[in-house]
């Protein structure tokens, strides 16, 4: 300590440790350089065990190297200590004890160099706790250093002092938080903030004393404290929702200018605080929205709001508040930040507005692996209540081969909740390479969930039903005994005669090993028994041949089938059954000892056996309820989405549940906030409207940061010096004035501007919380008008963007393909009977080309049927709500495969009751002309007001234009209606390789071709691929190309499957040339006129 | 002073279960643990034997679950560089709020040591200590950004280690930290430069899945800006692209005024000093991104043979005239391939015969002569031929062009009188660019 030579600046201690250290220089480095390698030869082999035999040697060893750095802590060279330090540092790191030095360290804690007291400071908090007396002697200075007029000092002596759990500080730690809870600088009341919980985890005694604070500092306005307070607020008394009703609104304001932490905790924290305090806003949902926002802004009129309260569901402003203020955090870096706004939507915001959040979430998955890991599963408990959400997203789950396993799973989950009638087709495609990956585990999820879809989707039960027997026959044992298990579990739930299955899976037999395959078809052969009756009896005979080299649960399987063989069909099998038991009786295993001598009890009547014996049939062919295929997520939504609780799926320690809405909302006026702080808020709004008010105000000072207010003293570059709070109120206040009019001065561009820009609505960075604010105390008139203005000008695009929403979820973007594709699974190999008329076909079109691990023949790939490349937005109107008196319709092509037959084109229809009465068993009537072959959807019993569904049906248009027409029927009335398709909708898109191309253009020249030079617009010339304004106009498939000035595609038409070319060769002063070859000429004509319209125009 | 034993005995057991991230260890790939840290009372490193098993249990070191339970703590890790980040949680807390900090911590040590490797951290155990003092406070975050801890702790340099060690001065900072007090925290105050110079790079990366015949299963544009700003002041710069239509979803560093981008589409923000990402996006362009490259391949494994065939030939296509550098191929194959005897028309080639892993370094691609990859695989005796043809990895850069058409107007700088230097780059990578065959 008396080393010290009273050098007051550090610069010039630096100087004088540099002279001392010059001197000793070179012996010092020596004894540094052994030391080191000494030590580093020792840790070596101990830096992952932990204790152990060599305790009592490294025990030995440490003394040693103790003596040295206790010997280095004493001396009088800085230079020597901060070593000395650094390498205890270093020892900690490992998890090494060093708290044999603590007297010699704990001397060193008024030290003037910076990083020396830095570390002194770890070794304190790291060791305290151990050494609690000889911690007391360092509390002294701490005290000390908490009266210190910097703010920055004051702040890290109670950050190191709370830090220190030794229990007889207690009340001087408490005194301390109280003092710098009501400090100046907001930095060190946010330490405070950050002590109490520390104080709190130490003695939670202390609770009520640390509630006080609490409620304190919940007051401040600094957005520094915000985030800490509300940490502390957690952890301490979260139960205490009363505390935070005055500061409810604020905090909301605040919002976006806390720290990203900060507001992580804070949303967090508000979503418990908003279902405890509002009313449910799912009820109906279509009605209140327009309401509320309506309500919120004309606040002054009392009357109405009342009114409208009377009639619907109206939101309380406050809550309306939080999910306005929090919805621009979607877009933070931060992907804690942008989940906690997605589950806040999810928990609390209207049914309808939750899809805001999909986008954001969506792109969290190009993050890091791990946050991929999280939010997926958040994806995957949403996506089975709200499919609509992620149904446009549905590409972004497509599972990559790099993906890690864990990842590989949720996406399938996910994949299979977005599964429904309208994009299975696409789904199984993509199932199907993955069935085929080398991650076997991987590829027997993917079984799993093409189960899941057939059970849910009963369009493709059969057809994933023979999909799955195909892999039966595949190579590898995991596959096809994941196979056998899902085709077990879907014959099951599918009641109808699947002999042919059953059978197939007989034959099979012979050929799969794994245990628990063998073991379900053998059970399937017993439940089923009466439908294959002369198989049943010829797969016992074997299993009786190799009964004993079998499995157990193989075993089990064979007694329960031949019990249900004897009872069923006992002329050929009783012997056989007889032999089985017998040998079932000398099995090692006791199960099966057991299951055969009840068994045998149970079918063979005898004396003993008495009443039980005549039920025998009753109980082993008892009709078995099917088994429910249903995804793992099912329950997870009882955890509050993004906590650890919901990822882990079992209650976390400390968790909070989310309380349901209440029945009736609690009264809202806790969180009116007139009577706090007048002064304070008055003059922040003053300075937040800016330059507009000329007069200068003259209320007090106030050092807290908020709002615009901080954000200019800052663009001042005031030099913040850390006695900030001590300026006197005019000169805070002037300059604050001053850097208000030069924020101004920014927004508006105008540099030289002074005094005479007026207040801008649009952008000021607190136009939001000013209109609250005033909201609350209800200022004057003109005001609120604009403000209600600009705000329901937001709120109108939010709901803009909410119909965008809507829109593009009735219009899923679903591949088409041609029908023979929807039996994905369904391999022309094994099963040719519904590719007749595709092999007939021009094209003889086969995706076999995917399919080599599962065929066994090798058939050449040539031309396939794609997905569509571009689905248009566009729907058209069939039928407007006035003449449908209520009921409008609007059709779209959603260019996708249709189910119901390959030469139908599918048409998605929207139906919306705009009448204030449900209308009823809506349905298609007569339609012309008569041969006209239409898929009608399924009658619609009811569709209440202002409820909408989508419904799809299939229309053979038989390659023409002409009009569909058809009547839509509601109950009471029906409506003629038409719908008429452009040509490019006529289409199904193929790919092809270029020569395949050119093969078939060869086929279709002279009459069949048609083509046209046209001036294309410049737009198209330019960077935009031309493949967007043909694939708008058409559904065509992009043909890769050769050339860069050469563009193709290809199609077929929906009806007669003949190919349509299109070639568009660009050519010199912008001008294209268009080719269409197809042998059904007027369509090529009709296509050309299309092409050469949308090209041409802008 | 028995008493006070006895006292602490009695609260830690009445003491409420602590929130937030409790203990930090870092594990290397081999399972050692090479750094611990505790913001709380100590906890053993036993509980990362929870943490061994897991990873014993994965395939894959990607494998590990994130989420770990064990009886008392929960375990969450990510995985950098190769060393698992392991923090130890005691209580209910978003699991994304530990990752996301966990990555942030990461990228701090990129930031200060260049690399993060075992070697890098345990060098400078020291700075590590002091970082992880700053950024967290009773397991909350304290200091996140960069910018506030480069005025806390200097980052070290190789000047700086030797003169620290002949004078004894301080890797700490001597100024305070009042960049943490401000309203502008990612901004330190007094920045100073004479050559006043500001960079922007566009960089987008293609994500696509490309199917066996070509054609395109998904493909989407995900873009970032990455600024380089070194000006003195307090500049407030405003950002106006051509062509904001393009940009679908987008996320920002706090700097930037959201309101501002609302209502107008122009970014505004008053820029940390030296690198940071100011936005990245996500281009809507419907279903129609131009692929730049494509792929002929061949892959045939027959059954009964002990050899298969390997063709792969890469092509440019729509890249606007810029070139394809940087192009590299890299592919799993199926495990019953023993080795591959290949022959590039140009670059190199290896495979790894005990990870399966082929990967061709192809270089720049010339369209006049296509690069392509031709020969034999040998196949384990006796196998059955693999189920799966290999999946392709492409990587490739495009410079000075962005592939969705996004440009950038204009930069404006205000609050400052100096003239500063601008500068814009444009580059195309591939992201997670595969070819199904």
């Amino acid at each position: 300590m008396n080393g010290h030579r009273g050098f007051s600046v550090l610069r010039s201690e630096a100087v004088g440790a540099v002279r001392t250290a010059l001197v000793s220089a070179e012996n010092l480095q020596l004894t540094l350089k052994t030391e080191l390698s000494q030590e580093e030869q020792h840790l070596k082999p101990h830096t992952h065990t932990n204790g152990g035999p060599d305790e009592t040697h490294t025990k030995g060893y440490c003394t040693e190297v103790n003596d040295d750095l206790k010997e280095m802590l004493e001396s009088n060279k800085e230079s020597l200590k901060l070593e000395a330090m650094k390498r205890i540092v270093g020892l900690i790191a490992k998890g090494k004890n060093a708290s044999e030095l603590f007297p010699a360290v704990v001397k060193n804690v008024a030290s003037k160099n910076t990083e020396l007291k830095k570390l002194v400071y770890v070794y304190l908090v790291r060791y305290a706790e151990e050494q609690q007396d000889l911690a007391l002697l360092s509390i002294s200075t701490f005290q000390r250093a908490l009266k210190d007029p910097n703010q920055l000092i004051r702040a890290s002596a109670l950050r190191v002092l709370s830090s220190i759990r030794v229990l007889i500080i207690v009340p001087i730690m408490m005194l301390a938080i109280k003092e710098a809870a009501s400090d100046m600088s907001p930095y060190v009341r946010k330490t405070s903030a950050h002590a109490i919980q520390k104080l709190y985890s130490l003695d939670p005694d202390q609770k009520e004393h640390l509630i006080e604070v609490i409620e304190k500092l919940l007051k401040d306005k600094s957005t520094l404290v915000a985030g800490s307070v509300v940490m502390a607020f957690e952890e301490v008394c979260p139960d205490r929702i009363d505390l935070i009703h005055k500061n409810y609104r604020k905090l909301c304001n605040l919002l976006v200018d806390v720290e990203e932490w900060g507001q992580v905790v804070i949303i967090s924290m508000l979503t418990r605080y908003a279902r405890t305090q509002f009313t449910s806003p799912w009820k109906e949902d279509s009605v209140f929205d327009e309401h509320s926002v309506r309500a919120f802004y004309e606040s002054d009129e009392e009357k109405t709001r009342d009114e409208t309260e009377a009639k619907a569901y109206v939101m309380d402003p406050d809550h309306r508040l939080l999910l306005r203020n929090t919805k621009p955090l979607l877009q933070s870096r931060n992907t804690a930040v942008v989940m906690s706004v997605a589950q806040l939507y999810w928990h609390l915001a209207p049914k309808n507005e939750v899809s805001i959040v999909t986008k954001s979430l969506v792109r969290l998955l190009r993050s890091h692996r791990e946050v991929q890991y999280i939010v997926l599963q958040n994806i995957a408990t949403m996506s089975i209540q709200r499919k609509g959400m992620f149904e446009p997203y549905m590409k972004s789950f497509y599972v990559r081969s790099t993906d890690a396993t864990h990842i590989k799973s949720l996406k399938l989950e996910i994949l299979t909740n977005l599964a429904n009638e309208a994009n299975i087709s696409t789904i199984l495609r993509e199932f199907q390479t993955y069935v085929k990956s080398q991650d076997k585990q991987f590829a027997a999820g993917t079984i799993q969930a093409i189960g899941r879809c057939a059970t849910n989707i009963s369009e493709v039960t059969d057809t994933c039903l023979n999909g799955l027997v195909l892999l039966l026959s595949n190579r590898d044992e995991t596959v096809v005994a994941e196979s056998v298990v899902v085709i077990k579990k879907l014959l099951q739930t599918q009641p109808t005669q699947h002999s042919d299955i059953i059978k197939h899976m007989a034959k099979l037999f012979d050929n799969i090993t794994v245990p628990m395959a063998r073991a379900s078809i053998l059970w399937l052969m017993g439940e089923y028994c009466e439908r294959v009756p002369k198989i049943a009896p010829d797969v016992l005979r074997k299993m009786a041949k190799s009964f004993t080299s079998e499995e157990d649960i193989v075993k089990l399987q064979t007694v329960n089938l031949a019990a249900k063989l004897y009872l069923t069909n006992s002329k050929q099998t009783k012997l056989l059954t007889q032999y089985i038991l017998n040998l079932g009786k000398y099995d090692q295993n006791y199960d099966i000892r057991d299951r055969t001598r009840f068994i045998r009890q149970l079918i063979v009547p005898n004396d003993k056996s008495g009443a039980l014996s005549k039920y025998a049939h009753r109980i082993l062919l008892a009709p078995k309820p099917a088994p429910v295929i249903q995804s793992a997520y099912k329950d997870r939504d009882r955890y509050q989405l993004g906590t650890l609780s919901h990822t882990i799926n079992t209650k976390a320690s400390g968790y909070l549940e989310l309380s349901d809405w209440p029945a009736v909302a609690p009264d809202q006026s806790v969180r009116n906030v007139e009577v706090i702080e007048p002064v304070k808020e008055e003059e922040e709004e003053e300075e937040e409207e800016g330059s507009g008010s000329s007069s200068s105000d003259d209320s007090s000072s106030s050092s807290e940061e908020s709002g615009s207010d901080a954000e200019s003293s800052v663009e001042k570059n005031s030099s913040q010096s850390s006695e900030e709070s001590d300026k006197s109120s005019s000169q805070s206040e002037k300059s604050s004035s001053e850097s208000d009019t030069e924020k101004k001065k920014r927004k508006t561009k105008k540099p030289l501007q002074k005094k005479t820009v007026k207040p801008t609505a649009k952008d000021s960075d607190s136009d939001e919380n000013r209109n609250v604010a005033k909201e609350a105390r209800s200022s004057s008139a003109e005001e609120s008008s604009s403000d209600s203005e600009s705000d329901s000008d937001t709120d109108a695009d939010s709901g803009t963007e909410h119909k965008k929403k809507t829109k593009s979820k009735a219009k899923p973007k679903v591949e088409v393909k041609s029908n023979e594709e929807v039996s994905l699974l369904n391999l022309d190999d094994f099963t040719p009977a519904p590719l007749t008329q595709l092999k007939s076909s021009v094209l003889s079109p086969s995706l076999l080309g995917d399919l080599e691990g599962l065929c066994l023949s090798n058939v050449s790939s040539a031309i396939q049927v794609s997905g569509p490349a571009f689905v248009p937005e566009k729907s058209h109107d069939l039928l407007h709500r006035m003449t449908g008196k209520g009921l409008s319709a609007q059709y779209q092509f959603p260019r996708q495969p249709c189910l119901y037959q390959p030469t139908m084109v599918s048409v998605q229809i929207s139906l919306t009751n705009t009448s204030d009465h449900p209308l009823e068993q809506i349905h298609i009537g007569d339609r012309s002309p008569t041969g006209l072959n239409i898929h009608c959807f399924n009658t619609i019993e009811c569709l209440e007001p202002e409820a909408s569904v989508t419904v799809s049906m299939g229309i053979d248009f038989n390659d023409s234009t002409q009009a569909a027409n058809f009547q839509l029927c509601t109950k009471e009335d029906h409506f003629s209606v038409s719908i008429q398709p452009a040509v490019g909708e006529l289409f199904l898109p193929i790919t092809m390789t270029e020569l395949d191309f050119h093969k078939e253009q060869g086929k279709l020249l002279g009459m069949n071709e048609s083509s046209a030079t046209i001036t294309m617009a410049a737009e198209n010339m330019t960077s935009q691929p031309i493949s967007r304004p043909v694939a708008t106009v058409a559904n065509l498939g992009v043909v890769p190309s050769g050339q860069d000035n050469v563009h193709r595609f290809a199609g077929k038409t929906a009806s007669s499957g003949a190919v349509v070319l299109v070639t568009v060769e660009l050519r010199e002063l912008s001008t294209a040339l268009i080719t269409i070859n197809t042998e059904k000429s007027v369509m090529g004509s009709m296509l050309l006129r299309d092409l050469k319209q949308a090209l041409a125009q802008a | 002073m028995s008493d006070t034993t006895v006292l602490v005995s009695q609260s830690r057991l009445s003491s409420p279960p602590a929130k937030m991230i409790h203990s930090l260890f870092l594990v290397n790939s081999s399972g050692d643990i090479f750094l611990e840290k505790h913001w709380k009372s100590v906890v053993s490193r036993s509980v990362c034997d929870y943490f061994f098993e897991a990873q014993e249990r994965a395939s894959e070191p990607e494998n590990v679950p994130p989420v770990i339970p064990t009886p008392h703590h929960y375990l969450i890790s990510v995985l950098r560089h190769r060393i698992y980040f392991v923090a130890v949680i005691q209580s209910e807390v978003p699991p994304l709020f530990v990752i996301e900090f966990l990555h942030r911590v990461v990228d701090t040590f990129q930031d200060y040591f260049g690399v993060c490797t075992e070697a890098a951290i345990k060098d400078n155990v020291v700075v590590v200590y002091e970082l992880l003092e700053e950024m967290l406070d009773n397991g909350f975050p304290l200091a996140t950004e960069s910018n506030i801890l480069k005025e806390l702790i200097k980052p070290p340099t190789i000047l700086r280690t030797v003169v620290n060690t002949i004078t004894g001065s301080t890797n700490v900072g001597e100024q305070l930290p009042t960049g943490q007090l401000s309203v502008v925290p990612w901004r330190r105050t007094g920045v100073k430069y004479t050559n006043n110079e500001a960079y922007f790079d566009v960089v987008e990366e293609i994500d696509a899945i490309i199917d066996k015949s070509g054609s395109t299963i998904t493909a989407e544009i995900q873009g970032v800006i990455d600024a380089c700003v070194k000006l003195t002041g307090m500049p407030d710069l405003t950002l106006s692209f051509m062509n904001p239509r393009l940009l679908d979803d987008v996320s920002f560093h706090p700097c930037v005024r959201f309101k501002r981008w609302e209502a107008e589409r122009i970014l505004s923000f008053i820029p940390p000093d030296g690198n940071f990402r100011l936005l990245s996006y996500h281009v809507s362009c419907q279903n129609l991104v131009a692929i730049p490259v494509y792929v002929k391949h061949n892959i045939t494994f027959r059954e009964g043979s002990s050899q298969g065939r390997f063709e792969l030939t890469l092509g440019p296509k729509q890249t606007m005239g810029k070139g394809l550098e940087a192009v590299l191929i890299s592919s799993q194959l199926p495990r019953g391939v023993l080795n591959t005897n290949l022959n590039p028309s140009q670059g190199t080639y290896t495979f790894d015969p005990v990870t399966k892993l082929l990967s061709w370094d192809v270089g720049k691609i010339n369209p006049q002569k296509l690069p392509s990859l031709k020969g034999s695989m040998s196949l384990q005796a006796g196998a059955s031929k693999p189920d799966e043809n290999p999946t392709i990895n492409i990587q490739f850069k495009i410079q000075q062009s962005a592939l969705s058409g996004l440009k950038v107007n204009r930069l404006d700088m205000y609050g400052e009188k100096y003239k500063p230097f601008k500068g814009i780059k444009y580059m195309t990578k591939a992201g997670k660019f595969q070819v199904r065959t």
